[in-house]
């Protein structure tokens, strides 16, 4: 259980964290979604006390996470940035890590081949690829048996058959009964590996709901209707309570109304339909929409700029 | 069905043994002593330290053995054998400089500060492993230093003895001051976090700030400069007493007070900062 209320991280003048209050769950994995650079990594900082909050408080299982007797038992940790000697064996640093807990070496090992780096366990970390960093980092992140377990980014660098296993990793340790919190910036992945959803933007909570809810909200479909008639036709199809948009000259996006309904409308008008299309918005552009202006950094499209 | 909606909140380890125990500070001396012992260069600097120390010493023992009667007074000492410490000190303060920062440098502090989150007993870890290491180490080279330049000179006939007056306190406390060197340089580490930023300071501190002092005209710049560590260190391992200079136990005394000053600014700093 991860709760945090009314957080907030200065840096100077800019706020990267801004009045953030959610709790995170026990039992589901949920996910901590949001454009880079939204401060997913700074909360999570804040969460096992690397960074001070500037306002606002964050426990975890009802403490500072820094107040707890055994800190690796409660949270096991993967932060996005390496955080690993690269001179030192893996085997080492999970010992040394271990050892502030007094964790067996057959833990350390059990860990090891959890994550599959029983072949390269004693070579130099520096050595590694991104996907072993991740490796290592998530063998740490379990070496304590945590009760919460918090991700930043654990599928970057993995190959499809590492994201694979993440994310039966993380459902299982959910199903155990476990906090499970990860982030990303991919909805997509989001959508496969969690259950509820926490998302933010420039430092600012948008949505925390469950990702079948944020689904549902976020597939609206709409029609794409093309027409020469196309000003007439959206006159009548607005009498009829519908959203009307316009993508281009005599196309028309039509919300609120079947295809059904604006075909009868437009064959009753007799005016010329040459296309009458369902679109599903899919949830990456869901969720761009969602964080659309709170992505700190844009790029703009040539018509954007010229307007 | 509301039994399969409902997350269940039983960890799954509450029937094993619990794998991980609270966090206290043997614990935390042990990870240190671990982090140590497991990096290369720990024992790359610690061996050429130990060389370094030696070998000047002797090679200082021969030649002074041979032209002891035009010596300076400071050289014909006994403690001028032990001249090799200005290398030690770098190589011992730097790699108490390393010890720190190379956490840093990697991004390995953050874990540490995850599994040791009051940070304050991991400062503590560190100065006391490193500070073992550097007495363990270096006081049996000083004492090896001592005795294989004094067969040098002994074969010229200006042999000095371990049991000779000052002797031990010179030979033991080079070996001390090395290591209050190398603890300076970890505190150094905290309060920079950095290694080029960290190296620089020490070296600053320990070798360019006493020099510049000596060479200001006046009295007062001298008056301040035997308060530097490196100074107040070199009274206490000296067997003679120049003008200007503090007594041996004086120049302990302020030593210790400076790493004691840099050891309680790092922890006010390593409590108060991000990671």
């Amino acid at each position: 259980m991860i709760e945090a209320r009314g957080l907030t991280k200065k840096y100077g003048e800019k706020t990267a964290v801004d009045d953030v209050t959610f709790t995170i769950r026990p039992g589901i994995v949920t996910g901590f979604l949001g454009p880079n650079g939204a401060g997913k990594s700074t909360t999570m900082r804040m969460i096992v006390g690397l960074d001070a909050p500037t306002t606002g408080t964050v426990t975890v299982n009802g403490r500072p996470f820094a107040e707890h007797a055994s800190p690796l038992h409660e949270v096991g940790v993967l932060l996005e940035a390496r955080a690993v000697h690269t001179g030192r064996s893996a085997e080492n640093h999970l010992l040394a890590m271990a050892a502030t807990a007094g964790i067996s070496r057959r833990r350390v090992q059990e860990v090891i081949e959890l994550v599959g780096l029983q072949d390269v366990a004693r070579k130099r970390v520096g050595a590694f690829s991104l996907g072993m960093g991740q490796r290592l980092g998530i063998a740490a992140a379990l070496l304590g048996d945590p009760q919460t377990i918090m991700l930043d980014e654990p599928v970057n660098g993995l190959d499809p058959e590492g994201v694979r296993w993440v994310r039966h990793l993380l459902r299982g340790l959910a199903d155990e009964g476990r906090t499970v919190f990860v982030s990303s910036h991919l909805m997509s992945e989001m959508a496969l590996t969690a259950d509820h959803l926490i998302v933010v933007g420039r430092g600012r909570l948008i949505r925390d709901m469950s990702v079948s809810d944020f689904i549902a909200s976020a597939s609206t479909e709409s029609v794409r209707v093309r027409s020469p008639q196309a000003t007439e036709l959206r006159e009548l199809l607005l009498g009829k309570g519908a959203k009307v948009s316009s993508s281009a000259r005599n196309e028309l996006d039509v919300v609120g109304l079947t295809t059904d309904e604006i075909g009868t409308t437009a064959a009753e008008s007799q005016l010329t339909l040459y296309e009458l299309s369902p679109v599903q918005a899919s949830l990456e552009e869901a969720f761009m929409e969602l964080t659309g202006e709170s992505v700190e950094y844009r790029s703009h499209t040539v018509e954007e700029s010229a307007a | 069905m509301s039994t399969l909606t409902e997350p269940r909140h039983q960890p799954a380890a509450a029937a094993a043994p619990r794998i991980a125990q609270p966090v206290n500070f043997v614990r935390t001396v042990t990870s240190e002593w671990i982090k140590f012992r497991t990096l290369r260069s720990s024992w790359l600097v610690l061996l050429a330290a130990v060389v370094g120390v030696i070998v000047i010493g002797q090679l200082i023992g021969y030649n002074t053995g041979k032209s002891f009667s035009h010596l300076a007074p400071e050289d014909a000492a006994p403690s001028g054998v032990m001249q090799g410490y200005f290398l030690g000190q770098l190589l011992i303060g730097v790699l108490g400089v390393l010890f720190v920062t190379g956490e840093y440098a990697t991004g390995m502090i953050r874990s540490t500060a995850t599994a040791v989150p009051r940070r304050l007993p991991v400062l503590a870890a560190k100065a006391l492993v490193y500070g073992l290491v550097a007495v363990v180490t270096m006081v049996p080279t000083c004492i090896v230093t001592f005795l294989g330049a004094m067969a040098f000179r002994s074969h010229y006939g200006h042999g000095s003895s371990l049991g000779d007056p000052g002797n031990l306190r010179v030979v033991i406390g080079t070996g001390v001051y090395l290591a209050l060197i190398g603890l300076l340089g970890g505190a150094i580490g905290w309060i920079v976090r950095n290694t080029a930023g960290g190296i620089s300071t020490l070296v600053g501190l320990i070798l360019v700030l006493p020099v510049l002092f000596e060479v200001v005209p006046g009295t007062w710049a001298k008056s301040v400069s035997k308060f530097f560590p490196s100074n107040a260190g070199s009274s206490f391992v000296s067997t003679v007493h120049a003008a200007d200079t503090l007594t041996p136990w004086t120049g302990l005394v302020v030593l210790v007070a400076w790493v004691v000053a840099a050891i309680a600014l790092a922890a006010v700093l390593l409590k108060r900062r991000d990671v």
